[in-house]
């Protein structure tokens, strides 16, 4: 497998009342083409900075991010994000929204109609395409936030804390429809999250993330197969990697079925 | 697939009206009118037991009468109205770009903001011996400080508009590839839409403050000219007439802004 994102020694350090403060410190990590990599680690650790830089929306102070092997400097359509406070466009109805990217790519109107609308129904808007956001629920917002960016048909999907904000059932959904897609387009995802159930149910890989300074503290394979299902979920092998990637951002060791 | 299709919330009313108990009785504006009837039946009521001179109702509704008979009441009306329109047109006209232009560059916000600060603390009608010296007694001066009373209440609140918006909502613009261009256009302007509104509803009054003061010095015509005449001849009938006059102009506007805002905002989250 060819490498899609490559952090090669990347580090971030912020200004923090004068002193500089390393959000992240030589990050070493390749995500392979079309690879599932969910990123978990402790409040702070450097997560969103990391999405961040490489979506091309804040620069390292040291280091860089490849994409595609080449150094990323500010955002792309090809990188698409979506971040955990939706960040919908509230002005536009959720058609407007997800016709947002297509619109500056210069998408004719027609066409840009018919993929707009592909996507609403993809994500189970279609009764809810000319509304405002602000008639939507927080996971039909995140679900037009979904939309939008797959409208754009971006290569890389980077996605922080998605889930975050939704109940434990439209997660579970919501879960289940990203790898759905992911199964049938087969993007290269990184997805943050603090639910360490997620990130194995999701990955490939799971990072777990340390803070002070934030850096990669370890890389754990999940070896288990797509389709995910409820079985997989309750596998004694699921439950062994979630506890290693438990133990992993805990730094200590847990109990067989005393995790959360 | 989540079938997730629950109906959409409720509406939110445009009003806090959550807050107040079920709906009950006569609907508000019945309770509006009532309470306009309810004032000037006090109002009669104190001029009939003989308050220091004040006329009634019906004296100032024949008062209203005979100016808008003899047609001083709409010269005056539409003389004020023009200042007010022209100063306020011509303040938000210059106050949203330059709002814009301070928000979106720094150099601007830095070479502009001191001046802006600075006017602010003025009251305009301060500025009226100077503007009278300096452009005379014509309409300029007045136009001038009316404008100058709009621009600074908008230019702020523009400002403030654009500074405000969301960093993640341009950025997530940013990222569906739009550059600085389509984010100003597309982000900047709607985002700060409401606080342009809010600064314009404000200027507005601001505008309208500054009328009456303005034409008291020095004008031919106009509401505030005529109750400076008529306080001459102790004439109060007449002011009461231009009183009333320009608080119903002032919220017929009001009302106009209110509406644009409503249809131009809607979108916005209600908390
Ligand atoms: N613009 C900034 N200025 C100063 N410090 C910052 C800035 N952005 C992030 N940081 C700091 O960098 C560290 C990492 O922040 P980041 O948002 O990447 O954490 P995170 O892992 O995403 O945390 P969370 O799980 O809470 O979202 C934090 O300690 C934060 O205070
Ligand atoms: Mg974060």
């Amino acid at each position: 497998m060819t490498e899609k994102i490559s952090f090669r020694s990347t580090s971030r350090t912020f200004d923090v009342g004068g002193k500089p403060f390393h959000a992240l410190q030589s990050v070493d990590l390749d995500i392979a083409d079309r690879e599932f990599v969910t990123v978990v680690g402790p409040s702070g650790c450097g997560k969103s900075t990391l999405m961040n830089i490489a979506a091309g929306l804040i620069e390292p102070t040291g280091g860089e991010v490849l994409v595609d092997s080449r150094p990323v400097h500010g955002p792309s359509p090809e990188r698409g994000v979506i971040f955990q406070q939706y960040a919908l466009f509230p002005w536009l109805t959720v058609r407007e929204n997800v016709e947002f990217g297509l619109r500056i790519a210069k998408v004719g109107r027609t066409e840009r109609r018919r993929r707009a609308q592909h996507f609403i129904d993809l994500v189970g808007l279609t009764d809810f395409a000319d509304v405002l956001p602000r008639m939507l629920s927080g996971g039909m917002k995140q679900r037009c936030a979904i939309a939008r960016a797959y409208a754009v048909d971006p290569q890389v999907l980077l996605m922080d804390e998605p889930f975050g904000a939704l109940d434990a059932l439209t997660r579970v959904q919501m879960q289940d429809q990203l790898l759905a897609t992911w199964g049938t387009e087969q993007r290269t995802v990184m997805f943050i999250t603090h639910d360490v159930d997620e990130a194995v149910y999701l990955a490939n890989r799971v990072v777990v993330m340390a803070a002070r300074p934030g850096r990669v503290q370890e890389v754990i394979d999940v070896d288990l197969p797509y389709p995910r299902t409820e079985a997989v979920r309750l596998s004694p092998e699921f439950t062994r990697i979630r506890n290693r990637v438990w133990r992993a951002v805990y730094h200590q060791p847990v109990q067989e079925g005393l995790s959360r | 697939m989540p079938t997730d299709l629950r109906p959409p919330p409720p509406r939110a009313p445009a009003t806090t009206r959550a807050a107040s108990p079920p709906r009950r009785g006569l609907p508000l504006p019945v309770w509006n009118v009532l309470a306009v009837v309810l004032g000037l039946a006090v109002w009669a009521g104190l001029a009939r037991a003989g308050v220091s001179g004040l006329p009634g109702p019906q004296e100032v509704a024949v008062r209203a009468g005979e100016l808008a008979m003899d047609g001083t009441l709409l010269d005056d009306g539409l003389a004020s109205l023009r200042r007010v329109l022209i100063g306020f047109a011509l303040g938000t006209a210059l106050a949203v770009p330059v709002g814009f232009l301070m928000g979106w560059y720094r150099t601007a916000r830095g070479l502009i903001e001191p001046y802006v600060q600075f006017f602010r603390t003025i009251p305009p009608l301060a500025v009226i011996p100077l503007a009278i010296l300096l452009m005379g007694i014509g309409e300029t001066p007045k136009i001038f400080v009316i404008f100058l009373a709009a621009f600074l209440s908008c230019v702020v609140s523009t400002f403030q508009g654009v500074v405000s918006v969301d960093k993640t909502t341009i950025n997530a613009a940013r990222v569906l590839g739009a550059g600085d261009a389509v984010v100003f256009r597309r982000i900047i302007v709607p985002a700060s839409t409401p606080f342009i509104l809010v600064g314009m509803r404000v200027g507005l009054g601001a505008a309208w403050a500054t009328l009456v003061a303005a034409e008291l010095i020095a004008a031919q015509e106009g509401l505030g000219y005529r109750m400076q005449q008529a306080q001459i001849y102790y004439d109060l009938p007449s002011i009461f007439v231009g009183l009333i006059t320009i608080g119903v102009l002032g919220l017929i506007m009001d009302r106009l802004l209110l509406a644009a805002e409503k249809r131009l905002t809607g979108w916005q989250e209600r908390r």
